[in-house]
């Protein structure tokens, strides 16, 4: 078809109608596209509009909800190719490398400079976004996903202490068992199947491991015996679910540990709020820690918003709007809300409560010690194709469709059809 | 000239009528069942729905959600419930519907009462347009309209829905068309009576029930587009789809379900309104007298 | 002679607006049907991903298609679910039709409520068939509570039956639109020849074969291609109820599309996928279309 131009001047072209229309709107505010919805977190994220307009930036929502984030990808793919870019995009790891990659991503290193991300922002962070020695995105919050939730009355009631080996769990679990209570509260969507691998996996490879088979790809990382232990774990997992976990939204499962049903939940920070809209006390009610063998490690996610190129250099705006989201009053603000914890490390923890503050130290210690690792399920330790393609062996075996040594071959096989 | 209704001819006793009731009756309360599920919960405070027992009566009753989801829930930064959008998508459906079942009216008109060489090759096409999958539609419609300078415009959207409405409407009318008798055409245009003339006076008249359905599924379809809807909306021009989608999709938000339900009914209204109305046209518009009598 | 080249102009008019009326409608089912579909095509021979990209690859995103157990199970599900559930939304359409056409107290208040379920998003109702289908808390737990305890029904949650829970929600949402189809076609039957074939002495159920049905045919035509489009469709519903599980259990081409051209950056195969699924509506429509439409010329 004529009218389909080679993708790079496509998107050109786009960048071009873009500038035109921003101008025509005459206010010369920001596009925001983001995924925050919910209560809090839109409620967190009207602290930075504030912010923005008390500077005179106008600030046009365009929220779009949905699977995490997918919706949003797919609206944004149309905005791009109809040549009508919003001026910042809520963005996740390889989704952003991917639009910068494309060459549609505006070049933020001047404010990066002017105000040191390069000193603050974890090394592990950067990589997503900063690309080819430019920041293309400024990142908003950093989420751990190898977290434990526990109902502690549950918990004391059978003599179980926060396990801390894979075996201490095993056994807490055969406690829980015997004791009627479902041991782990799970909701079988293939997305939280890959969060608890995640964990698993990390605790069972170990970050070596890990790095080889999930961020490297190696092939033999992915068909390795460490590999198949994994999956044998999963295996207990999936003997310690109720029959209903199938479908069950995340929340719910959360719920069942709130409501003393279950005992754990694998999930990430997120995961908090509902303890604490429950009226649930850190600590008091609940445990948080990390899952057992994972003490060092912190497999994360960020949420980051990509400016896309206006047409030439950045604007003042997407400018001001990067160092509002990167000031630490803003990072405070907002992942006391969200239940993550502030991207750049030098922010005070003083707002936080005892999970938060456990977790700005987690993740400044696994930054420093180079146990920061991207989380798989969540999208920041390959692309989209490789992160479904191993979603689909994941949830299968956990759905009983093949045993631990078949499940690896599996993955091995969906990796290299994705690659 | 006997019938002043349109009601069929058959007639039944009275114990298949009892009988006739009672499945009618039982497909009620099929039908009504997620509707059930949906306002039990919506007046329920939210504790006691994530506290189990999602079938039952409300033991606390409150109307809160429903004030909630209109004006006052998170649907972007701010707290504007689904209200604002209200506007947007109905000013997006109404000429969306009516250019939709116009065209398709006349096109069945022309199909079935001015037969040409190939048309029903042409209908062929038309028809088998219906089954083009929105995946491969979405990126190539978004540089249309970039080109055409209508991203991000009502009239945009407006156009994606006429284009894939078209081959449903077109469907509806010809196949109600091609029962009319031709030779009603045939005799006003010996009397000289044109086109349009013998469209507006002759086939309108009757087409009362089946314009009700093609209006029915072109307006539930179009109410109820989300992907179009959040692709080819602007900021100031997203549908109540996108709010509702926006106001029940959180990932790793807090879900209050009661406000969803009631959010979800509140979207509906418009359409079953739609139902309730145009529903009357299918007793009414029909018999005009042309068809039979 | 100006009158005369006037009613000369008129007559060629009249000849002509037909096909003028028909064109706009034509010319935009070229463009943005046929045109997109042959830009499908052509991006299922590239290595399109994140955006259309113009690598030719040749037959590649069709090998690694059908070495997907992914794409399988949807076209296999496809198929169960198409069968069941156009011929369960016909049946139930046609009989709740002839049932309300007995000339029914509060016809228009029925009809409505069988209509509805169209007008809820699927966004939300899916939630509340998935509560209702979840053996925990919704009917199974129901029955439980009111004494029949050995009372089973955990479709939703066994991966062998999962998709027959997508067929029941689906069945539900559209039932009541093919029934006002039919209802439709039945008030246009003409009366007439209905009360010659009674005054005949023909059984209600003869008039119903021989009479009344075989005169809705164009509504079965609408009604199939309606249903088809529909099952073929079949998106929000999936991922409202199960999600396309348990696994991978009930996930369907239009799921596998989106995701593959959206999610996974995989366009182009995507695009493959969509090719072939076009491919199969049309093995299976144009027939039926050809023999449909050939008869009434």
């Amino acid at each position: 078809m004529r009218s389909f131009v080679k993708t790079k001047t496509a998107i050109a072209l786009a960048l071009t109608v873009t500038a035109g229309a921003a101008q025509a709107d005459g206010h010369g505010g920001v596009e925001v596209l983001h995924w925050w919805t919910s209560g809090g977190e839109a409620a967190a994220l009207n602290v930075l509009k504030e912010d923005l307009e008390g500077q005179g930036i106008g600030w046009t929502d365009m929220p779009v909800a949905g699977g995490g984030g997918e919706q949003a990808m797919t609206v944004l793919r149309a905005r791009v190719t109809a040549g009508n870019a919003p001026t910042a995009v809520q963005g996740l790891g390889f989704d952003i490398i991917d639009w910068a990659k494309q060459g549609a991503l505006a070049n933020l290193n001047d404010v990066a400079a002017a105000e040191g991300w390069d000193a603050v922002v974890p090394a592990a962070l950067q990589q997503f976004a900063k690309v080819d020695g430019q920041w293309v995105s400024a990142p908003v919050n950093v989420h751990s996903t190898n977290w434990v939730w526990a109902n502690k009355a549950v918990l004391d009631a059978n003599g179980i202490a926060a396990p801390e080996t894979w075996d201490d769990f095993a056994a807490a679990l055969e406690k829980l068992a015997a004791a009627g209570v479902t041991p782990i509260a799970h909701g079988g969507q293939a997305w939280q199947d890959a969060t608890v691998f995640d964990a698993v996996a990390m605790s069972t490879l170990g970050p070596d491991g890990y790095k080889a088979a999930f961020i490297d790809l190696d092939a033999e990382a992915l068909g390795s015996d460490a590999m198949i232990e994994a999956f044998k774990r999963m295996d207990v997992i999936r003997a310690n679910v109720d029959d209903n976990f199938s479908g069950r939204d995340w929340n719910l499962a959360t719920a069942m540990v709130i409501n003393g049903e279950a005992g754990f939940q694998m999930m990430g920070d997120w995961a908090k709020g509902e303890f604490l809209n429950a009226g649930k006390v850190p600590g008091e009610d609940f445990l948080c820690f990390r899952f057992p063998g994972t003490q060092e490690q912190v497999t994360f996610n960020a949420d980051q918003f990509m400016m896309f190129d206006q047409g030439g250099a950045v604007s003042s705006q997407q400018a001001a709007l990067a160092s509002a989201i990167l000031s630490p009053s803003f990072q405070s603000a907002f992942n006391v809300v969200k239940g993550s914890v502030p991207a750049r490390t030098d922010v005070s923890n003083e707002a936080f409560d005892a999970c938060g503050k456990q977790g700005m130290a987690d993740l400044a210690a696994a930054a420093g010690s180079g146990n920061l690792f991207g989380s798989m399920a969540h999208g920041h330790a390959n692309d989209a194709a490789v992160k479904n393609a191993m979603y689909d062996v994941i949830t299968a075996h956990f759905n009983g469709e093949y045993d631990a040594e078949t499940a690896v071959m599996e993955l091995v096989d969906a990796v290299e059809i994705a690659q | 000239m006997s019938v002043a209704s349109q009601d069929t001819a058959i007639r039944t006793g009275r114990v298949t009528r009892m009988l006739i009731y009672l499945v009618l009756l039982l497909f009620v309360l099929f039908y009504m069942l997620p509707l059930y599920v949906m306002l039990v919960n919506s007046v329920k405070p939210l504790n006691e729905i994530t506290g189990g027992g999602m079938m039952n009566l409300p033991q606390v009753f409150t109307l809160e959600p429903w004030a909630k989801a209109w004006s006052s829930a998170q649907i972007g930064v701010e707290p504007t419930g689904l209200r604002p959008y209200f506007w947007n998508s109905i000013s997006m459906v109404v000429p969306a519907v009516a250019i939709s079942t116009v065209l398709g009216a006349l096109n069945g008109y022309v199909l079935t009462k001015w037969r040409f060489k190939y048309d029903t090759i042409l209908f062929g096409l038309m028809l088998f347009a219906c089954f083009i999958p929105f995946q491969i539609v979405l990126i190539p419609m978004a540089r249309m309209l970039g080109l055409m300078g209508m991203a991000g415009s009502v009239w945009g959207l407006v156009l994606v829905h006429v284009v894939y409405g078209i081959g449903f409407t077109t469907l509806y009318f010809r196949n109600y068309y091609a029962v009319f008798p031709t030779e009603l055409v045939r005799a006003a245009q010996i009397d000289g009576a044109g086109f349009f003339q013998i469209f507006w006076r002759i086939l309108l008249p009757s087409s009362g029930p089946i314009a009700v359905v093609s209006i029915i599924w072109q307006f539930t379809n179009i109410w109820n587009d989300f992907l179009f809807g959040a692709s080819f909306a602007g900021p100031t021009s997203q549908p109540m789809t996108v709010a509702l989608n926006n106001l029940v999709q959180s990932s790793t938000g807090v879900k209050e379900y009661n406000v969803h339900f009631a959010g979800a009914i509140l979207a509906a209204l418009p359409t079953l309104l739609v139902y309730i109305v145009a529903g009357r046209y299918f007793v009414r518009g029909l018999m005009s007298g042309s068809v039979k009598g | 002679m100006a009158s005369n080249a006037h009613a000369d102009f008129r007559s060629r008019l009249q000849v002509w607006l037909p096909k003028l009326v028909l064109s706009p409608s034509l010319a935009m089912v070229l463009v943005f049907v046929y045109g997109f579909i042959i830009f499908s095509v052509y991006l299922s021979f590239t290595d399109s991903r994140l955006l259309p990209s113009y690598g030719w690859v040749g037959w590649e995103n069709y090998s690694k298609l059908w070495r997907l157990s992914h794409w399988e199970i949807s076209l296999t599900n496809m198929g169960v679910f198409a069968v069941l559930y156009i011929g369960i939304c016909s049946i139930l359409g046609l009989g709740l039709a002839i049932f309300l056409d007995q000339k029914i107290r509060g016809e228009g208040f029925i009809r409505t409520i069988y209509l509805y379920p169209m007008a809820l998003s699927f966004i939300v109702t899916g939630t509340a068939w998935k509560w209702f289908l979840d053996p925990g808390i919704g009917l199974e737990n129901v029955m439980q509570s009111w004494g029949w305890t050995g009372f089973e029904f955990d479709w939703i949650k066994n991966r062998d039956f999962a998709i027959y829970t997508v067929v029941l929600a689906a069945v539900w949402q559209t039932s009541g639109f093919v029934m006002a189809m039919f209802l439709a076609g039945l008030r246009g039957i003409d009366n007439e020849m209905l009360k010659a074939a009674q005054m005949d002495g023909a059984s209600n159920w003869n008039l119903y074969r021989r009479i009344i049905i075989p005169q809705l045919r164009p509504a079965f035509l609408s009604a199939f291609v309606i249903l088809s489009h529909l099952a073929i469709k079949t998106f929000d519903l999936v991922i409202a109820l199960t999600g396309g599980g348990p696994g991978r259990a009930t996930e369907l081409p239009a799921t596998f599309m989106y995701s593959y051209t959206f999610t996974r950056n995989q366009m182009g195969i995507g695009a493959a996928s969509a090719v072939i699924m076009l491919m199969t509506i049309a093995a299976i429509m144009i027939p039926y279309l050809y023999a449909e439409l050939r008869e009434k010329k």
